[in-house]
């Protein structure tokens, strides 16, 4: 017989059940509990106690990072959902999207979230790159976690491909024939690899299939754990890169290295800013724009032009410039191998932290970037105007002529442009890399405007406001 | 290079622990982890190799009966849709099972009767009527079926299909 049994017995059962959930609790307003927050409970328990002040200014890293993992969690959200209603084969899918758009409550809120996440997420991911190469964070002991964000982007980058085929529009089907037309000019395996990839020699069912069963579940499964290793990582690193300080406001005391503040609340509230107002953007965004739906896939009619999807369409302009195995593979191939050097490069300095290393390295990268632009426009516009131009170089194979030596020749200008940057204008060799890396990518950015803007009907070269 | 992991220097010593022994067996898991690894590489390349090449098509166990030679004018093009393929007679009277995947990337070329020639809508690439390259980006001419004539009616192998860089006239199929 329970005699002890108070008169505040609901109220005190009720306090039991909540404190067996959160054993500490979740409010703080003393830094001890901000600390016991961050260490008890597991969202933030993969978050350091404290955090450098110096990192937490917004320009310091854009929130680049943490932005491309809420647009992640948004897609795997609207991804699941979108399982609920999408069919992977050919015969249903199409109409299965239509259903979700018309029948399905808020269902083309969900595919314009999917949609507009994927596609924002392609290119906040490419601006995180950038950021953390420009703050330095590529040396040690953040090398490998830059492989790791490669082999991430690599990721999201096949996840936007097979994806892209799933509407089975037209769009859809012919964009992916084109690309997986590329691989086929691979010497040798090229052939083989194309029917792994399409599952057959055609696209069809097969390539639905297998690419749906990719996108929903191979490469979430495979994110997730390169993402954990990457966040991992950067917690073994000590967090962001910490930016050299030449004033005494985020020193800390002589001798105890920089200034560090609590997580909570210093961090934790601009990260949760950030992610929320990009989660508003999106929502708002996707509520008043659509994503889109073309006519259903005709394998009998190819759409004139037919583009690759639009991260894809700067190899394709390079395809009408360059042989397509110079253009499918070796460029890539060397592109993907610079990229994988940059950590093991030999730097002169130690980074800085501070965005371009110095003055002088911003004022080269901009240069660069600037060069970038207008060579490869001038090659473009060129190209266009003189045909084919190793017509000329009769007997010689159109590999050479339209590969090799073209390829050579920028070859040569970018190591003598190197060089000459490293030897008279750069301070050291920090800044001249950089110039290099801003050359690249500027050039492949250009690729992919004209692709995506300037090339109409039969690929021709045409401005985008003319009809 | 082997590190003795125990402070013993003599391998084969016959003591409990001794490096000779530890060492052979740890080279032994990681030779099976090795054969395994191996193993379920292999095993998913089998599970994921496209199978029949032609499993998602129509179904190609029989030739393609296009219809009687009558049917088929000299410098004429019929297009089957069916078969993905264009049925092409030449001036000469010959025919030609001209696949319509443009070479250059794969897009559908259409036959366009007014100017005489196959243009692919993706890349401009452009083709005569015996499918061979008039404009690039195409590489090569246009892939082949082997066509059969038996008792004058126009038969195509749509299982066989002929690459070849430009047109030769022992490509073409005599009525």
């Amino acid at each position: 017989m329970p005699t002890t049994e108070t008169p505040q017995a609901s109220p005190n059962l009720a306090r039991q059940i909540w404190q067996s959930i959160l054993r500490t609790p979740i409010s703080a307003s003393t830094d001890r509990q901000r600390k016991r927050v961050v260490r008890d409970h597991i969202i933030t328990h993969s978050r350091p106690i404290r955090v450098s002040a110096a990192t937490l200014r917004y320009t310091h890293t854009w929130g680049l990072g943490g932005m491309s993992l809420v647009l992640v969690s948004m897609l795997m959200a609207t991804g699941i959902l979108l399982m609920f209603a999408y069919q992977p084969v050919p015969g249903g899918a199409y109409q299965s999207i239509v259903r979700l758009e018309q029948e399905v409550g808020f269902g083309q809120l969900v595919r314009n979230v999917h949609h507009w996440s994927a596609n924002l997420l392609v290119f906040i991911v490419g601006l995180h790159l950038l950021r953390v190469f420009f703050t330095g964070a590529v040396q040690s002991p953040r090398q490998f976690n830059w492989i790791i964000g490669l082999c991430l982007l690599a990721g999201i980058l096949l996840s936007n491909f097979t994806g892209y085929l799933l509407p089975w529009d037209q769009l859809s089907y012919w964009a992916i024939t084109i690309s997986t037309g590329m691989i086929g000019y691979i010497p040798g395996i090229g052939s083989a690899l194309q029917n792994l990839i399409r599952g057959g020699s055609e696209i069809g069912s097969a390539t639905l299939l297998l690419f749906y069963t990719i996108h929903t579940t191979v490469i979430p499964a495979l994110l997730a754990l390169g993402m954990a290793l990457h966040f991992w990582r950067v917690r073994k690193a000590g967090g962001v890169v910490i930016p050299e300080q030449a004033d005494e406001e985020f020193s800390g005391e002589i001798g105890h290295g920089p200034k560090k503040v609590l997580f909570v609340p210093n961090l934790l509230i601009r990260e949760f800013s950030v992610g929320l107002i990009l989660v508003a953007v999106v929502l708002l965004f996707s509520a008043t724009i659509d994503a889109g739906l073309g006519d259903p896939a005709n394998p009998g009619m190819s759409p004139n032009p037919a583009k690759a999807p639009w991260y894809f369409v700067g190899l394709q302009e390079l395809l009408l410039h360059f042989h397509p195995t110079i253009a499918v593979l070796l460029v890539p191939l060397l592109a993907i191998g610079f990229l994988l050097a940059i950590p093991y490069l030999r730097f002169d300095s130690a980074s800085t932290g501070i965005w371009f290393f110095s003055k002088r390295g911003r004022q080269i990268a901009l240069w660069a970037a600037g060069l970038g632009v207008v060579t490869t426009l001038t090659w473009i516009v060129l190209d266009e105007r003189l045909g084919n131009a190793g017509a000329w170089m009769t007997g010689v194979p159109p590999i050479v002529s339209g590969g090799i030596i073209p390829l050579f020749l920028w070859g040569v200008a970018i190591t003598a442009g190197y060089r000459i940057v490293n030897r008279k204008y750069a301070r050291c060799n920090n800044e001249s890399i950089q110039g290099l890396f801003a050359f690249l990518f500027t050039v492949f950015v250009t690729l992919t405007v004209i692709g995506v803007w300037f090339r109409g009907t039969g690929m021709s070269l045409t401005l985008p406001w003319s009809s | 290079m082997k590190k003795s992991l125990s402070a013993r220097d003599e391998p084969g010593s016959g003591e409990v622990g001794d490096p000779g022994r530890r060492s052979f067996l740890t080279r032994a898991w990681l030779l099976l982890g090795a054969v395994a690894s191996v193993e379920i590489v292999w095993l998913l390349t089998n599970f994921l190799r496209p199978r029949n090449p032609r499993a998602d098509s129509l179904d190609q166990s029989e030739l393609l009966v296009a219809g009687p030679i009558d049917r088929f004018p000299p410098n004429s093009v019929t297009a089957f849709p069916e078969g993905r393929f264009y049925l092409a007679r030449i001036e000469s009277g010959g025919f030609l099972a001209i696949n319509r995947k443009c070479t250059h990337l794969g897009c559908t070329v259409p036959w366009i009767a007014s100017e005489g020639k196959f243009v692919c809508p993706c890349h401009a690439s452009a083709f005569d009527i015996t499918g061979e390259v008039i404009n690039p980006p195409a590489p090569r001419a246009l892939d082949l079926h082997p066509v059969r004539i038996e008792n004058g009616i126009v038969k195509v192998d749509l299982r066989k299909s002929l690459q070849r860089s430009a047109f030769e006239a022992d490509q073409v199929t005599m009525a």
